[in-house]
């Protein structure tokens, strides 16, 4: 037999590939997202500095189609499973899709103004915006450590990238960095635990691991907890729960403000939708190691977050620890997963809605605000609302709503979470509901406290009677928020009926 | 099966890595320790992959590809603080505290 001949029968013989079937409805928002990013660059390369204009129009035109297909998606109702139940559609992942886009959207309202104002590199800006949400979308759908990973990755190595945005600024490169170190050995530490987790479970789908891990309940304790400890704790610097929250702060105030509410709202809500496909669809078999776990930190990042908050003296700093303190909030319903593992992914699911609402119209109303007062100081804000009531009655309102009071979206988020936590009737369930009411209460006051120095005290000596127009792209960002933050709070039934809808129940 | 020296020397490469960013204050020498636990991370996927089939070998190349990027983009950033402060020693970044 000739060599050639051989080779031949060797490559044709035994194996033939089969590519797997496609359900390329399923992927049309990802398939428009990635056109986006392609056609970004591509008109950055030709059009160069004409194409400036261009960009926030063009990646919100993109966001609004990736939202067709979600919303024809959500019309076919029922749950659709891709490359052997690695990547699923159904209707709670693509009600996170919807959040991550519309949350996108805001903040390129957001960033128009302050980057074509500002000395930024714009074109590349939207790309890598475009190109993280990219990672989140997939992130909701993915049911595989493998998918997982990389989509935190594609989410995450943009970010890095948009943190230290402002080239020139020693603050801005220190904000990158931090947040570069920090979430690059998070993931490296996650990995570890993931590498673990396929060897205890035998294969990188979720639903296998699951299975796995429910079989042998009592096999390998001490190497079960060691992985699922650390594929948590590498989460847990995303959405910078205590005590892996010190970057948080440091980059939210270096980095530019639309990239601080970025990282603030989408960022951390990928971090916790991640969390959340891990935990009930994988590791719930074993909820007696990660419900202790939980409770460590969802307490200690609500009580040090609202501590350390108590004593900021600017407003965005203040903004990240109270972020960090809500981030508290949301993995307390963690600490029941066992009990009722359906009831807390809801109630976790809501309050991600809800905060994305109402931290991205806080946001958008100190980004307004600092253009006339060009600082985000506390003691600059007093009194701006002589200059700019519109703005300043907008913030007390949004502030109102992360203090949780009806009618805004941010009650029933607090409410949601209290019910299930309360509802779960367990000693660690009672003591987490005891240390949010405490929390809620200290919340409060430094909320309060902004709101206070914004209407009573007076302005500074020299201080503006009348402040600039704000843009009209700033101020839809507000109108978005707001009517999304009263909407949650009034009819809260709106996401329930979404994230109860259909079989959304584990393996769904 | 030789699983568990795998396991072992994956294991110390994982603690020397970690080791190495807890202490090392140069930003280039933190970036060599991460890619110390990436590739404790590797030779655990290979290892298990001889038990459990391809998926460890897939999800190595898909790691060994993401710390490719990551380590741009981290070069890059350091690269950039250099340019700004003349030093890429982590501990003189201190502009923002509190």
């Amino acid at each position: 037999m000739s060599l050639a001949a051989q080779l031949v029968a060797q490559v044709g013989a035994p194996v033939s590939f089969r590519g797997p079937t496609i359900d390329y409805h399923a992927l049309a928002p990802e398939i428009v997202l990635s056109a986006a990013v392609v056609v970004l660059v591509l008109l950055d390369s030709i059009k160069l500095e004409r194409a400036k204009a261009y960009m926030p129009v063009v990646t919100n035109l993109a966001l609004l189609g990736a939202l067709i297909p979600l919303l024809t998606l959500a019309y076919d109702g029922g749950t659709r499973a891709l490359f052997g139940g690695s990547y699923v559609v159904g209707p709670m992942p693509l009600m996170l899709k919807a959040m991550f886009i519309v949350t996108t959207y805001v903040v390129v309202l957001l960033s128009t103004n302050y980057m074509a104002e500002g000395d930024y590199w714009e074109s590349e800006y939207y790309t890598l915006l475009v190109s993280s949400l990219l990672g989140m979308v997939v992130m909701a759908s993915s049911r595989d450590l493998i998918g997982i990973f990389v989509a935190l990755e594609l989410l995450s190595i943009p970010a890095y990238m948009l943190a230290s945005w402002r080239k020139g600024d020693v603050r801005s490169n220190e904000a990158g960095l931090k947040y570069f170190l920090m979430g690059v050995f998070a993931s490296a530490v996650l990995l570890y635990g993931m590498s673990l987790v396929y060897g205890l479970g035998g294969s990188t789908r979720l639903e296998d691991i699951g299975r796995v891990l429910a079989d042998a309940p009592t096999d390998g304790v001490p190497v079960v907890t060691l992985a699922l400890v650390f594929v948590v704790i590498g989460f847990a610097f995303k959405v910078s729960a205590v005590p892996f929250h010190v970057w948080a702060p440091d980059t939210y105030e270096g980095a530019p403000t639309p990239v601080t509410t970025f990282l603030a709202v989408a960022s951390k809500a990928a971090g916790f939708v991640a969390l959340i496909s891990l935990v009930f669809y994988a590791f719930l078999p074993r909820a007696d190691i990660i419900e202790p776990l939980f409770f460590v930190l969802a307490i200690g990042s609500m009580t040090v977050g609202n501590l350390a908050a108590l004593r900021q003296t600017n407003v965005v700093r203040m903004l990240a620890y109270s972020g960090i303190a809500h981030a508290g909030f949301m993995l307390a319903p963690f600490v029941v997963a066992g009990s009722n593992p359906f009831r807390s992914m809801q109630s976790i699911v809501v309050y991600l809605v809800i905060y994305a609402a109402m931290n991205l119209g806080a946001f958008a109303c100190v980004i307004a605000m600092a253009r006339q007062t060009r600082s985000a100081e506390l003691k600059d804000l007093a009194g701006v609302v002589r200059s700019m009531p519109g703005l300043a009655w907008c913030m007390v309102l949004f502030l109102a709503s992360l203090i949780g009071m009806p009618p805004l979206g941010g009650w029933y988020a607090k409410f949601g979470v209290f019910k299930v936590v309360v509802g779960a009737e367990t000693g660690l369930g009672y003591a987490t509901a005891i240390i949010m009411a405490i929390n809620t209460a200290i919340a409060a006051y430094y909320y309060l406290n902004v709101a206070k120095t914004m209407i009573f005290d007076d302005p500074p000596e020299g201080a503006p009677v009348r402040a600039p127009r704000t843009p009209p792209s700033l101020a839809a960002a507000i109108a978005i928020s707001l009517v999304a933050t009263f909407a949650f709070g009034i009819l809260p039934g709106l996401l329930t009926n979404v994230t109860s809808y259909g079989p959304l129940a584990l393996g769904g | 099966m030789l699983l568990n020296q795998f396991l072992l020397l994956a294991a110390v490469l994982f603690s020397v890595g970690v080791y190495g960013v807890i202490v090392r204050r140069n930003g280039v020498l933190v970036l060599m320790s991460i890619e110390l636990i990436l590739n404790a991370v590797n030779i655990n996927l290979i290892a298990f992959s001889t038990f459990w089939g391809m998926g460890g070998q897939v999800f190595a190349l898909f790691v060994i590809a993401v710390a490719a990027a990551e380590v741009g983009v981290g070069l890059a950033i350091v690269l950039l603080i250099y340019r700004n402060k003349r030093s890429i020693d982590i501990d003189a970044l201190d502009e923002l505290k509190g």
